[in-house]
């Protein structure tokens, strides 16, 4: 078994519009898994389903080889973390308070925590360079940091698999890159399943092992980098020019944006 | 860490250690004053039993005084609770019970079983309650969707409940042709005069399992801030968690109210208070708005029965004079 997680004829729809339709498709354990696609691809109810968030209408989740439906909250947060596109920046406790609430799966109905509570939250926080804001409170951190920070209160549920929602959206490019880094050395080094939302194909390009695009809420095309970013696949997708040819560090492709004004020129 | 907070165990035997000294003594204030007289010694004489058995003062205080002072420690530990409660699960630092309207829904379910000639307990308390989830009902289909989370559209709903609740409550008093029409309008207002020690008894007997309910959810509260998909990614359940503390909530919120009328803004007031003294951990602001609630309603009482020259006023009177521009200093305030 060595699916982190598999989905079988997946379809959902919020009242009549149909978001996603029949998806099959399996991610590798130890696999850095990207989903792009345009606005409305159902990449966040995708995600979304995945972590059981939305409810299972049709078709089948399996995580770790077991239906999604047959774990416990608590289990389900142990195997799977989960870091939205919107971080509730508004919540009132500092760093250090914010990380230890990942340890809430491994906790009684009170949350109180233990000494090993407390230096997991504390390696966590050494992991994604947070430690030095432990009394902060979230309101007073730059949006990397913020993120950051709950991407190691999602470290803290010790998962195999991690979820992300767009965590480079709102970040400017040094952030962005600190945090696809991140999430590398989370796969390298502690062996964490990361999937990830992404509207940047070119991040998708560097950092992805598998790329699975989404058109529709149906599946355009899943595989390597190479495979799926070709010029072909990615102008039918997105509906617009685009130039896609090696990136200069080799081996992943770079896919550039064509203004309209050079349109003419180029036919 | 190095900057770790005190263990939340500490804080929370600290916080509670404190505000039980501070609810003690305002109890104890609240027996010792009244028209009747009795200084703070000859009251400690009556509490501790060395006193004469058959005096005045041994009647007063057993009978009428620490009945009233428990029932309003009750009343504001519910509220206050229940304002913590609502603030929580609708990330809202301006909801209330009173606020949201769920306290006038109570007030129509009491008002209609006290006119339909039920018992006090349990018919009324149970009309009561029906009226608090009606309304709970109404405002949770009016600010349902994404447009929870905007303070505007909660308060816009709860200012519509609480307008629609009050005509109804005019319509049935003017249609009895009572002589308890003057005790409905004074209970209306928030009265504590009327507690026997045996109903009072009742009452802590119906809040003391909502207390020890809602404090279990205390942790699930700190992660409900977060929004409900990261609690639930977390492992909470969230919708056992919401229905469980929106029903005990407001269940216990409509106890009271049909005990004692609308005394509004404790919840308002209280959490606020607390949340700056002891920071945002619902497992210790649990148990202090309970302490501390109950401390505040004590004294507000207290200045409810010693201001006025003659008489006394309702104690809800008190509480909207110091909670009502608290209330528009939190609307004033930018973010949240």
């Amino acid at each position: 078994m060595n699916q982190a997680i598999k989905i079988t004829n997946l379809s959902h729809s919020f009242g009549k519009r149909n978001v996603l339709r029949k998806l099959s498709f399996s991610v590798e354990k130890g696999d850095f898994f990207i989903i792009i696609g345009p606005n409305g691809s159902g990449k966040t109810t995708l995600m979304k389903l995945m972590a059981r968030i939305l409810k299972l209408r049709k078709g089948q989740i399996e995580i770790l080889g077991l239906s999604n439906r047959s774990y416990a909250p608590k289990a389900l947060a142990r195997a799977v973390a989960f870091v939205p596109q919107r971080l509730p920046i508004d919540l009132p406790f500092t760093v250090g308070e914010t990380v230890l609430l990942g340890r809430t799966p491994y906790q009684g109905a009170l949350g109180i925590e233990g000494e090993k509570d407390l230096e997991i939250a504390k390696q966590a926080m050494q992991f994604t360079e947070v430690d030095h804001l432990t009394g902060a409170t979230l309101g007073q951190l730059s949006g990397g940091e913020q993120q950051r920070v709950f991407i190691a209160r999602a470290i803290c549920q010790q998962p195999e698999i991690m979820l992300l929602d767009e965590p480079t959206a709102s970040l400017d490019l040094a952030h962005q890159v600190k945090v696809m880094d991140l999430m590398e050395k989370l796969k390298v080094e502690k062996a964490i399943t990361v999937i990830m939302v992404s509207h940047d194909v070119n991040l998708a390009a560097m950092y992805s092992d598998q790329v699975l695009l989404l058109k529709n809420g149906e599946i355009v095309c899943i595989g390597s980098p190479s495979d799926v970013l070709s010029f072909r696949k990615l102008e039918e997708t997105y509906g617009c020019k685009l130039l896609v040819d090696e990136s200069p560090h080799g081996g992943f492709p770079r896919v550039t944006l064509v203004p309209g004004r050079y349109m003419e020129s180029d036919e | 860490m190095t900057a770790t907070p005190p263990r939340i165990v500490t804080r929370l035997i600290w916080a509670s250690c404190v505000l039980l000294v501070v609810l003690l003594a305002a109890v104890f204030s609240g027996i010792s004053a009244g028209s009747s007289g009795g200084g703070m010694f000859s009251v400690l004489q009556v509490i501790l039993g060395k006193s004469d058995p058959d005096s005045m003062l041994h009647a007063i205080i057993w009978q009428i005084r620490l009945p009233r002072a428990l029932l309003a420690a009750l009343v504001g530990a519910t509220l206050s609770l229940g304002g913590l409660v609502f603030q929580a699960l609708l990330r809202n630092l301006l909801a209330e019970p009173y606020i949201l309207g769920i306290s006038g829904g109570s007030a129509i379910g009491a008002i209609a079983g006290i006119l339909l000639g039920l018992s006090r307990f349990p018919g009324v308390s149970l009309t009561a309650f029906l009226g608090s989830m009606a309304t709970l009902a109404l405002i949770l289909v009016m600010t349902s969707g994404r447009s929870v989370m905007k303070k505007e559209s909660l308060l816009l709903s709860g200012v519509m409940v609480n307008a629609f609740c009050s005509s109804v409550i005019m319509f049935l008093i003017s249609i009895t042709q009572d002589a308890k029409l003057h005790n409905i309008i004074f209970w209306l207002m928030g009265d504590l005069s009327t507690a026997d020690i045996r109903q009072v008894g009742i009452l802590a007997g119906m809040l003391f399992p909502c207390f020890v309910i809602i404090f279990w959810h205390s942790h699930a509260m700190n992660l409900l801030l977060m929004g409900k998909e990261m609690a639930q990614a977390t492992g909470i359940n969230i919708k056992v968690v919401t229905i469980t503390l929106l029903v005990t909530s407001s269940f216990m919120v409509s106890a009271t109210v049909s005990h004692c009328g609308l005394i509004g803004f404790v919840g308002l007031v209280m959490p606020h208070l607390l949340r700056l003294i002891f920071g945002p951990d619902h497992r210790v602001l649990v148990p202090a708005c309970i302490l501390g609630g109950g401390s505040y309603l004590v004294i507000c009482d207290l200045l409810a029965r010693t201001l006025p020259q003659q008489g006394e006023m309702p104690a809800g009177v008190i509480t909207a004079i110091i909670g009502a521009p608290l209330f528009i200093i939190l609307l004033k305030k930018p973010g949240r």
